[in-house]
């Protein structure tokens, strides 16, 4: 057997994968606890034992490994741009896009108060971009000098104006800074270019990132880990969406990935307007596009969820679903701060079921509107003109369901409902009517690992294991079933 | 003194052009360098026209009611294009007409909202366009103007 192995460092839990190249499945998986304060191998060790224990899969088996990390917080970026809804939104598309966290951002020209909110938020690098090409090139060069004087060490991609790019990069350099420089993330208003600047940030990340975070002993064993996280993920969805040589993909997709600190959604598919009369406005989109909200885990950010939801919603919701339990406000709130401290937590009883699928769908409910673009109706001498921002995801014919709750919860099909368009809400464009899909396996950021070498194998594995679900109107265990309010 | 240059044309989807063009001889006739884009013009055409001709002011015409639309975000455009101090007007029959008679106020706040200097309603005579220009551009009077 040619088995690879497949090990994301994950902020809880270093989870390994194995896949065997030849017959194209699953041949063994586990996963401990992430050791990145102590030694990150100790961790690494203690699953793959558990890995090799079980008869399936013997150490000499393995042929390749591909790592990822979202360890010791990820892969954390600071971003800055000119105008907020141009160079800069264009340089926060290229950090997502290229897996990152953006815990920083700021347009215009940065002051003392603004570099130390940078410091502060400890990030991992700074892209620095401002100025189409021939364009502005005052504000980022202020901000090159502001960033030159300050004690901050950590590399800086430069992603601005051409023709200032040069300038930028020497007034950094000359200061003691690592700089990269690459080309302009927004050369033209009407033309984003993400990818130079997702790769100068992989390279660092595979370069610098994972010495600084302690995870330098790991690659003895798996070499360089290759991609943050979230890019596995988003490398997966388009291999699924494009497939990959003879091997077909499925088509635009929408995957919503939830996790216990953040949710995750990649959307693959060109957004362009369903109506061909609608006018767009707005930064151009990029097909394959990621989004995050940070604070809408299931998890460690549990309670913030059930914040944003408003506990009286969230009780009324439970006993719509539960109306024989009449679960009251301190159970759920007690219940809920108690995920936040346990993140390992399997639900028990159907109140723990129905609380997860209600965090869940809420999440989900308010991550995909914040990734689908919206329509506005405008009243002219013409008639009513509809103007779109954003991605029209409305006719995608995929939703694709990854994370733990659509592995062990009840109610998956309900869950993804609430990615779905909402007739009460029509100016959000999300996906009308998809084929729904859960990942029963958890495999999509394995998936996008192996897609580095092997990405036709990779797409057939996953097209395999992922779970059609049928109707959007079958009842399900946990609840009532109703619709999502 | 070098000539003032300016950028006109009518912005969108918007096909008339006779009010641009009106305004674009009064002000060549008014010794203004006029770069006159003509019709359905996106507004990255009249950022470039402004960098490329060093111009201080773009004046778009919207006569169609969706000026406000096509308005959004040309402020923006001129900041990252290095040009954030440049004038921006607009004028025409820049929203529908019964807002232009009971609404002027909400119109002019809102085009402000969106980084214009100003907006003209479609009564506006060019020789006042050109008398509020030169003022806000703090530029004299070089040549008499008809109208």
């Amino acid at each position: 057997m040619r088995a690879v192995l497949l090990i994301d460092f994950g902020s809880t839990h270093t989870k390994v994968l194995a896949i065997d190249l030849d017959a194209e499945r699953v041949v063994g998986r586990s996963q401990a606890v992430t050791t990145v304060e102590s030694d990150i191998t100790s961790g690494l060790n203690r699953a793959l034992d558990t890995l090799f224990s079980s008869r399936a899969l013997d150490e000499s088996d393995v042929v390749e490994k591909y790592a990822s990390s979202s360890a010791a917080g990820g892969l954390r970026l600071g971003t800055i741009g000119l105008v907020p809804a141009l160079t800069l939104e264009a340089a926060r598309r290229a950090a997502l896009g290229a897996g990152a966290k953006v815990v920083w951002s700021s347009g215009y020209e940065i002051d003392e108060d603004k570099l130390a909110e940078l410091q502060a938020a400890a990030c991992d690098i700074v892209l620095l971009s401002g100025g189409t090409d021939g364009g502005d090139k005052t504000v980022i060069t202020h901000n090159a000098r502001m960033l030159a004087a300050s004690p901050l060490d950590v590399p800086i991609v430069v992603a601005g104006n051409r023709s200032a790019a040069q300038q930028v990069g020497r007034i950094l350099e000359a200061a003691g800074k690592s700089v990269v420089v690459t080309s302009n993330v927004l050369p033209e208003l009407d033309t984003l270019n993400v990818e130079p600047t997702q790769d100068a940030v992989r390279d660092i990340f595979m370069k610098r990132i994972t010495q600084a975070k302690g995870l330098a002993r790991a690659q003895a064993y798996v070499g360089d880990i290759v991609m943050p996280t979230p890019k596995a993920t988003l490398q997966a969805a388009r291999l699924l969406a494009d497939g990959a040589g003879d091997e077909a993909g499925i088509g635009p997709l929408l995957v919503v990935e939830v996790g216990g600190a953040t949710i995750n959604i990649h959307s693959v598919a060109d957004g362009t307007p369903s109506d061909a009369s609608t006018l767009v406005r707005g930064l151009p989109e990029t097909r394959v596009k990621r989004t995050v909200e940070g604070d809408l885990g299931i998890r460690y950010n549990a309670p913030t969820l059930l914040d944003f939801i408003g506990v009286d919603r969230c009780v009324a919701r439970l006993r719509a679903l539960l109306p024989r339990a009449e679960p009251d406000a301190d159970a759920v709130t007690a219940r809920i701060d108690a995920l936040s401290r346990n993140v390992g937590f399997a639900p028990q009883d159907d109140l723990d079921h129905a609380i997860d699928r209600v965090l869940a769908e809420s999440a989900i409910a308010f991550a995909v509107g914040r990734h689908a673009g919206t329509l506005k109706h405008e009243h002219t001498l013409a008639g009513e003109v509809k103007v779109q921002k954003g991605k029209d995801l409305t006719r995608t014919a995929h939703v694709v369901g990854t994370g733990g709750i659509f592995k062990y919860g009840r109610c998956a099909r309900q869950l993804l409902d609430a990615a779905l368009f909402d007739a009460a809400q029509p100016w959000s464009l999300r996906p009308a009517a998809p084929q729904a899909w859960i990942d029963a396996e958890y495999l999509m950021y394995g998936i996008g690992l192996l897609a580095e070498a092997h990405p036709a194998a990779a797409l057939r594995v996953i097209k395999r294991s992922l779970v059609p679900l049928a109707s959007s109107k079958q009842r399900c265990s946990g609840g009532s079933g109703m619709d999502t309010a | 003194m070098d000539r003032i240059n300016v950028v006109i044309g009518t912005i969108g989807a918007d096909s008339h052009m006779i009010g641009a063009w009106v305004l674009t001889r009064a002000l060549r006739d008014a010794g203004f360098g006029v770069t006159f884009l003509g019709a359905v013009v996106p507004q990255q055409e009249f950022v470039d026209a402004a960098k490329e001709t060093g111009a201080r002011a773009i004046l778009v015409s919207s006569m169609y009611g969706m000026g406000l639309i096509d308005c959004e975000g040309l402020r923006d455009r001129c900041v990252e294009a290095g040009l954030k101090d440049i004038v921006l007007y607009a004028g025409g029959t820049v929203a529908a007409p019964l807002e232009l008679e009971n609404n002027w106020g909400e119109i002019e706040r809102r085009f402000e909202a969106i980084g214009f200097n100003r907006v003209f309603r479609n009564t506006v005579t060019t020789s006042e366009v050109i008398r509020i220009l030169r003022a806000d551009l703090g530029i004299e009077a070089e040549t008499s103007v008809n109208g």
